[in-house]
């Protein structure tokens, strides 16, 4: 008996550790917890101009994500950016190397703010067409979305 | 922002009237004058009420509308070619993915919510970025949010005499990496009449039914 019982703690010791393990491996989105977009748009434009995309990225983890890359196989290159006025009235814009989006909570990319910076797209885009991107998150997580390709005019 | 009233001169009392009723005073002239003073305090309230401006009323505060600038085909582009039209003059580059986009966007709905006042407005962009923007490049971006927008640019001299006339703010960024550059410029939207006097601000936070309303309201008076 003597023997037995440290062995019975072992065991049980070791249930709670997966367990524990288990339910953390839940919260993190790396484990394919639910981080989507949605409503995504881009808003084409003439030429190889490079075009604005949108959305709302949806956190439903109990953990904050931290957005650090989106790629696209469509685009050369993409941008995270965030658009910005001065006191003066004047518009900039600023490159997004990390972007939060807390547990339980959403980032609404929209027009004049939280935008895309869609670059040498490889082909004409058109209104109608789908345009993938992954979205690449710290720890290693990706999340793949689909936007929709606009009129210019869209929003107007 | 102060929103100054102004009341156009078919309100004020014609000059010959109250001439007449100095110089040839009649018994009735107490009558006559008190109804003058009516009519006319009835007739300026009239007019303020019909000429209360939503946006901010800028009139006389810029010069009048002024410029040679490049469009397609580098056609040659002056002020003279919009005598008679509302101009909507807005400064931005074609590189712009987001803020010149919206905004062009937002003007070409506004302008097509305006029924057949609409056919009396063009909205002018003008690209600060002639390094990159071609006057047919930049014409062609313009129409791509609106029938009723037209592209130009102009040599950098030709951009900051423009600019500086209408005391916008613009400069080309830095090179990024990979060649790209942002160029940081006015949000202000100006709406000129068709004699090309300067009258109303639009910027992005007005509201697309306030910008119809003075927009339809400043077609019809002129």
């Amino acid at each position: 008996m003597n023997r037995i019982l440290p062995r019975i703690f072992r065991t049980v010791a070791a249930l709670v550790a997966c367990a524990v393990l288990s339910v953390s491996a839940i919260a993190n989105p790396a484990a394919g917890a639910d981080v989507r977009v949605e409503d995504g748009w881009i808003r084409s434009l003439p030429g190889d101009l490079p075009a604005g995309g949108y959305g709302t990225i949806v956190n439903d983890t109990a953990a904050e994500v931290v957005l650090v890359d989106v790629s696209s196989p469509d685009y050369g290159r993409v941008q995270i950016h965030q658009s910005y006025t001065t006191p003066e009235g004047n518009a900039r814009m600023r490159q997004i190397k990390r972007l939060r989006i807390p547990a339980h909570g959403r980032v609404a990319f929209a027009p004049g703010g939280y935008h895309l910076m869609m670059m040498d797209a490889r082909k004409p885009m058109q209104p109608g067409d789908r345009v993938q991107v992954e979205l690449r998150f710290a720890g290693g997580s990706v999340v793949q979305a689909t936007l929709l390709v606009r009129p210019a005019s869209y929003g107007g | 922002m102060s929103r100054p009233l102004r009341l156009p001169s078919v309100c004020l009392v014609p000059s010959n009237l109250s001439h007449r009723v100095i110089f040839r005073p009649h018994p009735r002239a107490f009558h006559v004058l008190s109804a003058l003073v009516l009519a006319a305090l009835l007739s300026a309230t009239g007019c303020a009420r019909r000429q209360t401006w939503q946006l901010t009323d800028i009139n006389g505060n810029l010069p009048d509308l002024k410029f040679t600038l490049a469009t397609a085909g580098n056609a040659r582009l002056t002020a003279a070619d919009f005598r008679g039209q509302i101009v909507l003059l807005y400064f931005g580059y074609v590189h712009c993915p987001d803020v010149c986009p919206m905004t062009m966007a937002r003007l070409g709905g506004i302008v097509g919510k305006l029924g057949p006042e609409a056919a009396k407005v063009r909205i002018l962009f003008v690209s600060v970025d002639p390094k990159r923007d071609t006057p047919a490049l930049t014409e062609t971006y313009a129409r791509a949010f609106s029938p009723a927008a037209t592209g130009a640019t102009g040599s950098p001299a030709e951009i900051e005499r423009l600019a500086r006339r209408y005391r916008v703010a613009y400069q080309a960024e830095p090179v990024d990496g990979s060649g790209n550059y942002e160029v940081m410029h006015s949000k202000a939207v100006y709406v000129f009449d068709g004699s090309g006097h300067v009258r109303l601000l639009i910027d992005d936070t007005d509201k697309p039914d306030a910008v119809v309303h003075d927009l339809r309201q400043l077609a019809q008076s002129s």
